[in-house]
């Protein structure tokens, strides 16, 4: 741009054209202005990338089963002259609720998740209050130590589990030659063991928004309540748990939420009586090449758990709008 | 000090030697580390007095304070309040309460939940800390913002839940840690007196942090005044305005022009000095027992000058100059001299009328004067 020409910036130059305030005038009238443009590109941009294979699988989760390729039936189909046949099939989500492996797994799936999210909780609040509380130096290198793990696959760690909890792993026989017990444990293929492996590999989705949200909380709101005649395990439940109930929120739902549609880890881990949706949902796929069930498989879970989430975090949000 | 031996000083009982301190400070040291924050400070409070220290920022007096509340241990010394050995004692078992300078309000419980924190704490009835939370809020005018929460209040309001929470549990001591910091200049002058009225209606112990000398001048019974970890001067705040100890107290209380000179003559009624600075005799009609020749400052507050265009009589007490800076403040105006011997005086003279005939303008020729009783001569 020839900007020095009029000397006057050529922006101040574009502002000043008639067919540019118009274009500005009409976005004004509409409600845009640059603000919800900046807003508003990111959200188009998820958006489409959700809600487009969102509409993939609803297509699938629609069809019939065939044994072709593609292996299910199409939605809609061009008749001869100007027909156009839409043909809907509710039957397989029918089928999620005659046939009880897709409740079991589900409520199983929940069981495991929730389960794992509690004693996330449990290892990573002591965790994080301790890093909080840490001196500044020594901090960082705390953090580093529990981000350390995803540098490498997080399926190289989940083999190294089983390298440690089988048979003749390291856990038995390091028990068998301390000589704590004759007969190695049977803790692979166990529920216990994905348990472990849930709980090791999203510890710091808890640990990280725990952490962030005690680091700031204010010392000397504790140094008050003590000064009122609070002592500090009283304090504790009384001060620290409410204000870091955010954090505790976010690591919940961070892990919770994964947790729920689990794969890997029940897979290889879990023995064939782990039920787990994602596994169901996988068997659906590759090994009963049933696209439309496992699609059904895939809109259901999305609805049972996501839609109460998103209404949860929902309200969270308008309640911490109400806070500073 | 001659003005406390009036009789009836029952209101002084730091001049009662009968009298016993309700809380005893005893060569308190407090070292972090290597650094020493605050160095073997002894000092005794009375009940029912508002105490202020005062000092500038590092001086020591937030870690005195902090460890009265007991948040920091002392290295040495001790503290006794109301005859009780506090070493040891954590914060949540001591008969004190502090108000923080953050005012600490929990953000998650509303103005009454704040104030009931403490009441609950001592495990008291139900209807008995409705009544005393309602009877502060009282207290304090915020009976209509009793359920909402810290951020929906105004610095101001803030201030007085803070204040509330921490006076409702009638404590024997409060400690206020800079109690009106955050507060504009115009609020912080009315919260001073309801501050002031507060101490008188409740009657606990007030030990106030400040650096501001104004507030300490307005708030306190007495000051204690702390350079460097170490209690300066501790008096009433006209004893440290008038009588200041030394030039460090003389300069931070207040303005003051100090005076170099050497002692000439000291007798038991009168002292007089030769100062080049001042550029004539100090006479001061009080003795200090210091030998002649020994290096001494004089110091004079800027209103206690006399400036005139017309030459006063006599020699001593009375130098002349050139003004060089004014500023009109609206009820007085300060004056910036140069003395013929380069020294810059700061005189204030109050501005009696509006038209201004009397005044001074730039440039121009005065003679400075002040009586014998103006001046102190200060040693250190």
């Amino acid at each position: 741009m020839s900007a020095a020409q009029g000397g006057e910036p050529a922006s101040r130059r574009l502002a000043r054209l008639a067919p540019y305030r118009w274009c500005v005038e009409l976005l004004k009238r509409l409600g845009f202005s640059g603000r919800t443009a900046v807003i508003a590109v990111p959200y188009l941009w998820l958006l489409l990338f959700f809600l487009v294979p969102f509409a993939f699988v609803l297509k699938i989760s629609l069809a019939e089963a065939l044994i072709a390729r593609p292996p299910y039936s199409p939605l809609i189909e061009w008749g001869e002259e100007t027909y156009v046949t839409l043909r809907v099939n509710f039957a397989n989500f029918l089928f999620l609720l005659e046939d009880d492996l897709y409740w079991k797994a589900y409520l199983n799936s929940i069981k495991i998740a929730s389960i794992s999210t509690v004693l996330c909780l449990l290892i990573g609040y002591p965790m994080a209050y301790a890093m909080a509380r840490a001196n500044p130096g020594s901090r960082n290198i705390l953090l580093m130590l529990v981000i350390l793990p995803f540098w490498t696959s997080f399926l190289l760690r989940v083999y190294a589990w089983i390298g440690i909890l089988k048979n003749n792993g390291l856990v038995n026989n390091m028990l068998m030659a301390m000589g704590i017990i004759d007969e190695p444990i049977v803790m692979m293929q166990t529920d216990f063991a994905v348990y472990i492996g849930i709980v090791y590999s999203y510890l710091p989705f808890m640990i990280l928004p725990l952490y962030a949200n005690l680091e700031r909380l204010d010392n000397t709101l504790l140094e008050a309540a003590s000064d009122l005649g609070c002592p500090p395990v009283r304090a504790f439940f009384s001060i620290t748990v409410p204000l870091s109930l955010p954090g505790i929120i976010a690591g919940c739902l961070l892990v919770f939420i994964p947790a729920v549609g689990e794969f890997v880890i029940p897979a290889l881990l879990g023995g064939p009586d782990t039920l787990m949706i994602g596994r169901v949902l996988w068997d659906e796929f590759f090994a009963n090449r049933d696209w439309p069930v496992a699609s059904a498989v895939a809109i259901a879970v999305l609805l049972l758990l996501v839609v109460p989430m998103m209404l949860f975090q929902h309200f969270q949000a308008s309640e911490a709008e109400a806070r500073p | 000090m001659e003005q406390s031996s009036v009789p009836g000083a029952v209101q002084e009982p730091w001049n009662d030697p009968a009298a016993k301190p309700y809380v005893r400070i005893e060569g308190v040291t407090k070292k972090f580390g290597e650094f020493v924050a605050v160095n073997n400070v002894s000092l005794d409070i009375y009940r029912n007095e508002l105490f202020c220290l005062l000092g500038g920022s590092g001086c020591g007096k937030s870690t005195l304070l902090r460890m009265l509340a007991g948040f920091e241990r002392a290295t040495m010394g001790k503290i006794y309040i109301d005859d009780v050995d506090m070493e040891g004692a954590p914060p949540y078992e001591r008969p004190v309460n502090m108000m923080f300078q953050s005012y600490a309000l929990f953000p998650h419980m509303t103005v009454e939940k704040n104030i009931a924190f403490g009441l609950k704490q001592d495990g008291l009835g139900k209807a008995e800390i409705e009544k005393r939370v309602a009877d502060i809020l009282a207290l304090v005018q915020l009976e209509q913002f009793a359920r909402r929460k810290p951020h929906q209040l105004s610095g101001g309001q803030k201030q007085r839940v803070a204040l509330a929470r921490s006076l409702v549990k009638q404590p024997k001591l409060l400690l206020l840690d800079e109690p009106l910091g955050a507060l504009d200049k115009k609020l912080r002058e009315e919260t001073q007196f309801e501050l002031v009225n507060i101490q008188e209606e409740t009657g606990v112990t007030f030990i106030v942090v400040t650096h501001d000398q104004e507030e300490a001048m307005t708030l306190s019974s007495r000051i204690g005044v702390m350079n460097a970890g170490e209690i300066v001067q501790t008096g009433t705040p006209s004893e440290i305005y008038e009588y200041p100890g030394s030039r460090f107290v003389a300069d931070f209380i207040g303005s003051v022009n100090i005076f170099q000179g050497r002692i000439v003559e000291d007798e038991p009624d009168f002292v007089r000095i030769s100062s080049d600075e001042a550029g004539c005799p100090l006479y001061i009609d009080h003795g200090v027992s210091t030998p002649p020749g020994a290096r001494v400052w004089v110091a004079i507050r800027p209103e206690k000058i006399t400036m005139s265009k017309d030459e006063p009589q006599g020699e001593d007490n009375h130098t002349r100059g050139t003004i060089d800076e004014i500023a009109y403040m609206g009820d007085l105006s300060i004056y910036h001299v140069q003395l013929d011997s380069g020294k810059r005086v700061r005189v204030t003279i109050p501005n009696l009328t509006r038209t201004g005939s009397d005044r001074f303008t730039w440039e121009e020729k005065v003679h400075l004067s002040w009586q014998a009783s103006s001046g102190v001569v200060l040693t250190s």
